[in-house]
């Protein structure tokens, strides 16, 4: 019973000393920063793709089903596009992000680390006198903190603009209304809340991914269960981190 | 020198060594033999300090590793050239970018001397055009030298071998005894030796330990083997096919020969 509630503990305790060694390392980062030259873009720009497309459908759907709701002659139709565009800078553009880059970016550094740990490449970076964490942890981390925003622009961009190209060919909308509409009721605060949740989210998914990757145990099976709880945990936390932001800052 | 003073180990409830003391001295070949599974590649993850003891230190020129701060950890590692049993190649990377890793960031040669020193090391264990392959294009044993290459590379002033030799065919394995041989006595290197090749420890070690039941059993030179009284490590050189009347001979041979 103890040690169901202090093995989560412990879990923490462990996870928060690794990003303190992985960020008292940060002055190594000159030698280190071929690495994270490398992770952002295996982070950041090979995922441009399918954020890009998550964000195209989910501005699509917004736009019509919000169009569908407001379907009667009182409301003007600029008031689709004041509903779709903060929505997708407040939540959906970031959102949908980060479940789908939980699942890429998130696995794909737990299987990585795991790996390297299970086949003792991580014991022979540490043998050599590298400072494992420095080298392995903190590069992705940081990737992962400059390159979310980034991509948050990307699903945002594509997103509202998706939506303002739905509204027009479904004929729900003109360009120009959705533009108005969506200036009419703008507040430099959404955007900001986005920026927000998306480095949230980024120190999360590599972080945990990380931790997860970094402490794996025996063998394939280990890497197997390291990858699925970094994907499932980060999803877990995005939620949480997500209702959190929204509270501190709302 | 390495010195281990009375280090247990244990992984839950596995004790796996328990009390064990051992010197290595500086510019001797020490070989370390074990049945499979008696503990002989956690006991040499301690050299460097990749395993803590539960109890007991590990000094290394004189400084404790359990200890020392981090920063110190690593730069006496910088000392040391190991050999993992399982190669423990950087798959991410060509066997000339393993090789040529350690090399990168801890010399401040220029590029065109890393790759002759690359191309050094690969000849030294008879792989000269395999530079540009995957490690997992190579097969079993190639693995192993590239490994070796990469822990030679630096020159550094310990090399510990975890099973430098198995996998090998005979020929190949009696090259790689013979770079260990040339290494410690042409560049002076405190070897370790973990093997269960017994021709290779007649070949190549000065003293052996015998790692048996959480314990050295028995640490001994060479030539005392075949006078040992010990039953584990008698019957542990029997099984290898060695007749103490062969042991002898090797070891009298291999002896003239230091
Ligand atoms: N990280 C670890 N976690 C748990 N148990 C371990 C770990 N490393 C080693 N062991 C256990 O310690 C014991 C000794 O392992 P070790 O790898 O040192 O054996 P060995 O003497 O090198 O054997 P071999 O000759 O087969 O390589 C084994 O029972 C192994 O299961
Ligand atoms: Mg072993």
């Amino acid at each position: 019973m103890i040690d169901a509630l202090l093995s989560p503990l412990r879990a923490v305790g462990k996870y928060a000393i690794l990003m303190g060694r992985a960020f008292a390392s940060v002055d190594e980062i000159r030698i280190y920063w071929k690495n994270l030259f490398i992770q952002m873009v295996r982070i950041g720009i090979d995922s441009v793709p399918i954020v890009a497309l998550a964000a195209a459908f989910s501005g699509a759907v917004l736009t019509v089903q919000t169009a569908y709701q407001l379907e009667t002659p009182f409301i003007p139709k600029t008031i689709i596009g004041s509903i779709v565009a903060p929505s997708i800078m407040l939540e959906l553009g970031v959102v949908i992000a980060g479940f789908i880059l939980a699942g890429r970016v998130g696995a794909r550094i737990a299987a990585e680390l795991g790996t390297m740990r299970v086949s003792e490449q991580i014991d022979a970076l540490e043998a050599m006198g590298l400072n494992s964490i420095g080298f392995l942890v903190l590069p992705r981390v940081l990737a992962g903190l400059i390159m979310f925003p980034v991509l948050y622009v990307v699903s945002c961009v594509v997103g509202i603009g998706t939506g303002i190209f739905t509204g027009h060919i479904g004929g729900f909308l003109s360009v120009s209304e959705f533009l108005k509409g969506a200036r009419q009721f703008f507040q430099l605060l959404d955007p900001f809340i986005g920026f927000v949740k998306s480095l949230t989210f980024g120190f999360i998914i590599t972080s945990v991914a990380c931790y997860k990757g970094y402490y794996t145990q025996s063998g394939a099976e280990g890497v197997g269960d390291s990858t699925t709880q970094a994907a499932v945990l980060s999803c877990v936390f995005i939620l949480v981190a997500d209702l959190m932001v929204a509270l501190l800052l709302l | 020198m390495i010195e281990v003073e009375n280090i247990s180990k244990s992984f839950g409830a596995l004790d796996v060594l328990e009390d064990v003391s051992i010197e290595v001295r500086d510019g001797e070949k020490l070989a370390i033999i074990g049945r499979s599974g008696s503990g002989k590649s956690v006991l040499m993850k301690h050299f460097v300090g990749l395993l803590q003891p539960d109890s007991g230190h590990v000094y290394v020129d004189g400084e404790d590793l359990c200890c020392a701060p981090y920063e110190q950890v690593r730069h006496l590692r910088m000392r040391f050239g190991v050999l993992f049993q399982g190669g423990a190649l950087f798959d991410s990377k060509t066997t000339f970018g393993n090789i040529a890793f350690p090399l990168r960031y801890f010399s401040s040669m220029t590029e065109d001397e890393i790759e002759a020193r690359v191309q050094e090391c690969l000849d030294l264990v008879r792989l000269s055009e395999v530079g540009d392959k995957n490690p997992s294009e190579l097969s079993g044993g190639m693995r192993k030298r590239v490994a070796l290459a990469r822990a030679i590379a630096m020159e550094p002033q310990y090399i510990l071998y975890d099973e430098p030799t198995s996998g090998l065919d005979p020929e190949t394995s009696n090259t790689i005894n013979d770079l260990i041989n040339h290494l410690a006595k042409e560049l002076n290197v405190t070897s370790v030796v973990i093997t269960h090749d017994m021709h290779s420890v007649l070949e190549v070690a000065d003293r052996v330990a015998f790692l048996h039941g959480n314990d050295l059993e028995w640490v001994g030179t060479v030539e005392e083997i075949h006078e040992c009284t010990n039953p584990h490590l008698n019957s542990f050189v029997k099984a290898s096919e060695y007749t103490i009347d062969e042991a002898s001979a090797t070891a009298s041979l291999s002896g003239s020969s230091v």
